[in-house]
């Protein structure tokens, strides 16, 4: 049986094999693989790409003190991007649920429709939850639109659920009890982490705090979008340090969400506020990806 | 003659579409002969024997330029169609040409039309996956095409897909690749793992899971038949434990969240079993089983943890919470229309209780277990408030406020949950009237069509007393009306005219709109009946042409005989009585038609003749206007 991390060993070398470049997870807050620069940026334009990277996602809404055995505040996703996607892109999928030890001859599979769609980064997908004997253990998705375009090169993007499909593998009904290594289980490296976000996020987050933060970041986002058009040279223009600006503003809203701090009113205001900042990133983003025009 | 095979091979298609998808593609052009279809969740298949290989030669007629436009006009046109002017003929001021057309390969033919009518089909929403957005769409992505007319192919490319005759068999129990002919198409399929015949895959799943002691629902057997490429049936097992867990908790989880089937011991009664129907032929090691067992373990723990987490706040601490769950955008949030539905259920006659249930039916949308499992809104929150010590009819009248959810199923039972379940239904029809969110068309995204007719069943069935008219107004009573209509006709299955009828005499309370149809029904099929509506439809266009508004009849001016026998008949009936004493009239108004001249030369016989017609038509229109009626005279 493998452990936690031998799983994700086997699962990158899998993808790194079909060609992705496997990424480390990035370094700022978000609330799904999707939302980082490797995903929502590089979709867009014309430029065929391949990334695999584990992320940590963090949905404060969804934290149980650690007391749910299959809830978290913070979960790993495995996020695979295939841009184009290729024309056997199930077929490869199948082939790495093979490769970390699912006989698929032994097992009940199922692709069943599950359409994906984000409002506050302007993007949809078209997709299936898939099934391995009744439990979803991938989100795979046909990208269509991300930040309000129309993509030129549709991506695949195969996301697992790592606690989950480890959960499985191991035969194990908590996700605490998960090996991560042959030693250590998870709760010993993750539990803590589930009871001070968890108690942060719904009782000691000072709600005024937050929404001054999210203020600020918007601000600084707004500027450097409004900089951008005037700026001379675009390929010094700090667009991905703009990009983590709407990073920020979503988890501070994801936040005050969870404190029970957006009223009815105020919430399809604030979505909108972040979309405006993603989609006005995005824009920015394929105009600087533009081949320069030589006169 | 020629057999044809066309698949369309696919990933997996949303199950739900592929009926819809079949009925299209049941209308394909194949020059005679009658396409035969069927599906997987992976290929649409379409076949037919007897094809023609060629179409007949034929005869175009091309019109030409007019006589008078001379030979120059003449020559040119033939020249332009091919032809020498002497094959021109005439046709009334006209030239035309006869011209031949040869038949043609209808393998060419389909080559051509096939990737349109492929690409055609409708979907509910569609992708694109090559290509940009001036790609080719479809509902998932093409992956292989087989088209076949003899053993030839039929030559097309729809997305860089090339047809041929090379299918695939199911995922992991075929081959990636396999030739086929039209007469072995469905034999290799079967040797791959594919029971192409979704009627085979429908009984199999049946009787396995009938074997295995379930109780079959319907809805999720379709799914599960379009789902499955090689469906086969397990029975797996859970902890009695459980079984604490409410009925309708359990049933949810199995049903809509792991598509299983439940298990009874006994009617109405749970037994610790599960049957799921696989997409596979077996599970010899007992893996999937095992694999089954462990997610809805989990999930009912989850169910478990959600209630024992809900207990911690009950539902009445929960009201303000609502102040933070929308409604609909525009509309604010739940707890503006829980304060709007109290007041209109007290507004209603509503007791205590059910002013009380008014107050927490929408309290569960906070907890846990419904933010989970959406579908049991309602029912969690009187679970809940049995469980917190509720008086029962609060309880019940809020399990049950989302009845009736369609019009098959039943209104709420107790007298609470209707008035609970009307007042909110209300709300939402006016709220959403108000802000000018009306259905139009296909459109109605709030489901205001099924609210309003929950009301209308909820008013019908349980006999409430409130006229429609205190209930709504202008665009929203209009509105009621028309699924008034809908209800009476297709869910009662009275006649429309009889319905017309009905609704024309005037609407107060429903339970009286339905006494009147049920009377009006009755009577319908007696001798005179229909008779007597024809010269009540007389009497009607009579008073229109002389542009009668309302009189008072004169006795004493009425004349002896067939008249003043008429109105003594007339007048002797009450309005409200059994119309079968109204259809008796017959016999009289006949013999005033056939004597008695309604437009006499007299004008104070005249006013008074009109005046006692119009009074009669009145009087007898208080339950059904009769002018409504079709009868065999009309042309409708």
């Amino acid at each position: 049986m493998d452990t936690f991390q031998e799983t994700i060993f086997k699962l990158k070398h899998y993808w790194s094999d079909r060609g992705a470049i496997i990424q480390e997870p990035y370094d700022v807050e978000v609330g799904a693989g999707t939302m980082c620069p490797e995903t929502f940026l590089r979709v867009l334009g014309p430029k065929p790409y391949r990334v695999a990277y584990v992320q940590p996602s963090r949905r404060p809404a969804d934290g149980r003190y650690g007391e749910n055995p299959n809830r978290l505040y913070k979960h790993q996703q495995l996020q695979v991007i295939l841009k184009p996607t290729p024309d056997d892109v199930i077929d490869q999928y199948l082939g790495s649920l093979e490769a970390i030890g699912i006989d698929l001859r032994k097992h009940d599979l199922k692709l069943e429709e599950d359409n994906w769609e984000s409002p506050t980064l302007g993007a949809w997908g078209i997709g299936w939850q898939v099934m391995l004997d009744g439990m979803e253990v991938t989100q795979f998705t046909y990208f269509q639109q991300c930040g309000g375009f129309d993509l030129e090169l549709v991506p695949a993007e195969i996301t697992y659920g790592l606690e989950r499909l480890v959960a499985f593998l191991q035969g194990v009904e908590s996700v605490y009890d998960i090996q991560w290594t042959r030693d250590v289980k998870y709760a010993e490296v993750r539990l803590a982490d589930e009871i001070q976000f968890s108690t942060y996020n719904f009782e000691l987050a000072n709600v005024d705090r937050l929404w001054r933060l999210l203020g600020e970041y918007e601000a600084e986002c707004k500027e450097l979008l409004a900089k951008y058009w005037d700026a001379p040279d675009k390929k010094r223009f700090p667009v991905l340090a703009t990009y983590d600006q709407v990073l920020k503003c979503s988890h501070l809203f994801n936040l005050l969400d969870a404190r029970g701090a957006i009223s009815v009113t105020e919430r399809v205001g604030v979505i909108k506020r972040v979309r405006d900042l993603a989609v006005g990133t995005a824009k920015i983003w394929v105009d600087s990806q533009q081949p320069e025009v030589t006169a | 003659m020629s057999d044809f095979l066309l698949e369309i091979g696919t990933e997996e298609i949303p199950h739900w579409m592929i009926p819809s998808a079949l009925e299209q593609l049941r209308k394909l052009d194949l020059f005679g002969a009658t396409p035969q279809v069927d599906a997987t969740p992976r290929r649409l298949v379409v076949w037919a024997s007897g094809v023609a290989e060629r179409t007949a030669e034929s005869e175009q007629v091309v019109k030409g330029p007019s006589l008078t436009a001379g030979d120059k006009a003449a020559e040119g046109f033939a020249r332009k169609q091919g032809a020498d002017v002497s094959a021109l003929r005439k046709a009334g001021n006209y030239y035309e040409l006869v011209k031949r057309v040869e038949g043609r390969a209808v393998r060419d033919i389909l080559a051509e039309a096939l990737p349109a009518a492929i690409l055609g089909l409708q979907w509910p929403k569609t992708m694109y996956w090559t290509g940009g957005k001036t790609g080719p769409r479809f509902i998932r992505p093409i992956r292989w095409l087989v088209a076949l007319l003899g053993d030839q192919v039929i030559s097309f490319e729809i997305a860089g897909v090339k047809s041929g005759n090379v299918t695939r068999g199911h995922r992991q129990l075929g081959l990636p690749a396999i030739p086929v002919t039209t007469a072995n198409y469905e034999t290799e399929l079967r040797k791959n793992g594919v029971i192409l015949s979704s009627e085979e895959r429908r009984k199999k799943i049946e009787a396995e899971c009938i074997g295995l002691g379930a109780k079959i629902d319907p809805e999720l057997r379709e799914t599960l038949t379009f789902i499955t490429e090689y469906p086969s049936a397990i029975r797996g097992d859970f902890h009695p434990a459980y079984l604490d867990l409410p009925a309708e908790v359990l049933t949810t989880v199995m049903r809509h969240h792991q598509k299983y089937f439940s298990v009874e011991s006994a009617p109405g009664k749970l037994a610790p079993h599960f049957v799921a129907v696989l997409n596979t032929s077996e599970d010899p090691e007992g893996l999937v089983k095992h694999g089954n067992e462990r997610v809805l373990k989990a999930r009912f723990n989850d169910a478990r943890f959600f209630w024992n987490v809900d207990q911690q706040k009950k539902l009445v601490d929960r009201v303000d919470d609502l102040a933070k769950v929308t409604f609909q955008a525009k509309l604010g949030s739940y707890k503006e229309k829980t304060d709007r539905v109290v007041a209109l259920v007290q507004e209603l006659g509503g007791d205590a209780h059910a002013q009380r249930a008014a107050l927490l039916a929408k309290c569960d949308l906070t907890t846990d277990m419904v933010k989970e499992f959406t579908d049991l809104q309602g029912i969690v929150g009187g679970l809940y408030a049995r469980a917190q010590g509720e008086p029962e009819a609060v309880a019940q009248a809020i399990y049950e406020h989302y009845k009736p959810l369609s019009m098959e199923d039943s209104i709420p039972a107790s007298r609470n949950g209707q008035i609970v379940a009307l007042a909110d239904k209300l709300d939402t029809l006016r709220e959403c009237f108000r802000i000018g969110m009306a259905p139009t068309g296909s459109k109605d995204p709030f489901a205001l069509r099924r609210a309003a007719q929950g009301v209308v069943k909820i008013l019908v069935d349980a006999k409430l007393d409130y006229p429609l008219d205190s209930l709504a107004q202008g665009e929203l009573l209009a509105f009621l009306l028309e699924r008034l209509q809908h209800y009476f006709r297709e869910v009662r299955g009275f006649k429309y005219d009889e319905v017309n009828a009905v609704l024309k005499a005037g609407v107060t309370t429903l339970a009286d709109v339905e006494a009147r149809l049920e009377h009006v029904a009755r009577v319908r099929p007696t001798p005179n009946f229909e008779p007597l509506a024809a010269s009540f439809k007389r009497i009607n266009n009579i008073l229109k042409q002389a542009n009668f508004e309302s009189g008072v009849v004169n006795p004493v001016l009425l004349e002896a005989g067939p008249e003043k026998e008429l109105f003594d008949a007339y007048a002797g009936l009450t309005a409200s009585g059994p119309l079968e004493s109204v259809a008796e009239l017959r016999p009289l108004v006949d013999k005033y038609f056939d004597t008695i001249m309604v437009n006499a030369p007299d004008e104070k016989l005249r006013q008074n003749r009109l005046s006692m017609l119009s009074d009669m038509l009145r009087k007898f229109s208080t339950i059904a206007d009769f002018s409504e009626i079709v009868t065999s005279g009309d042309q409708k």
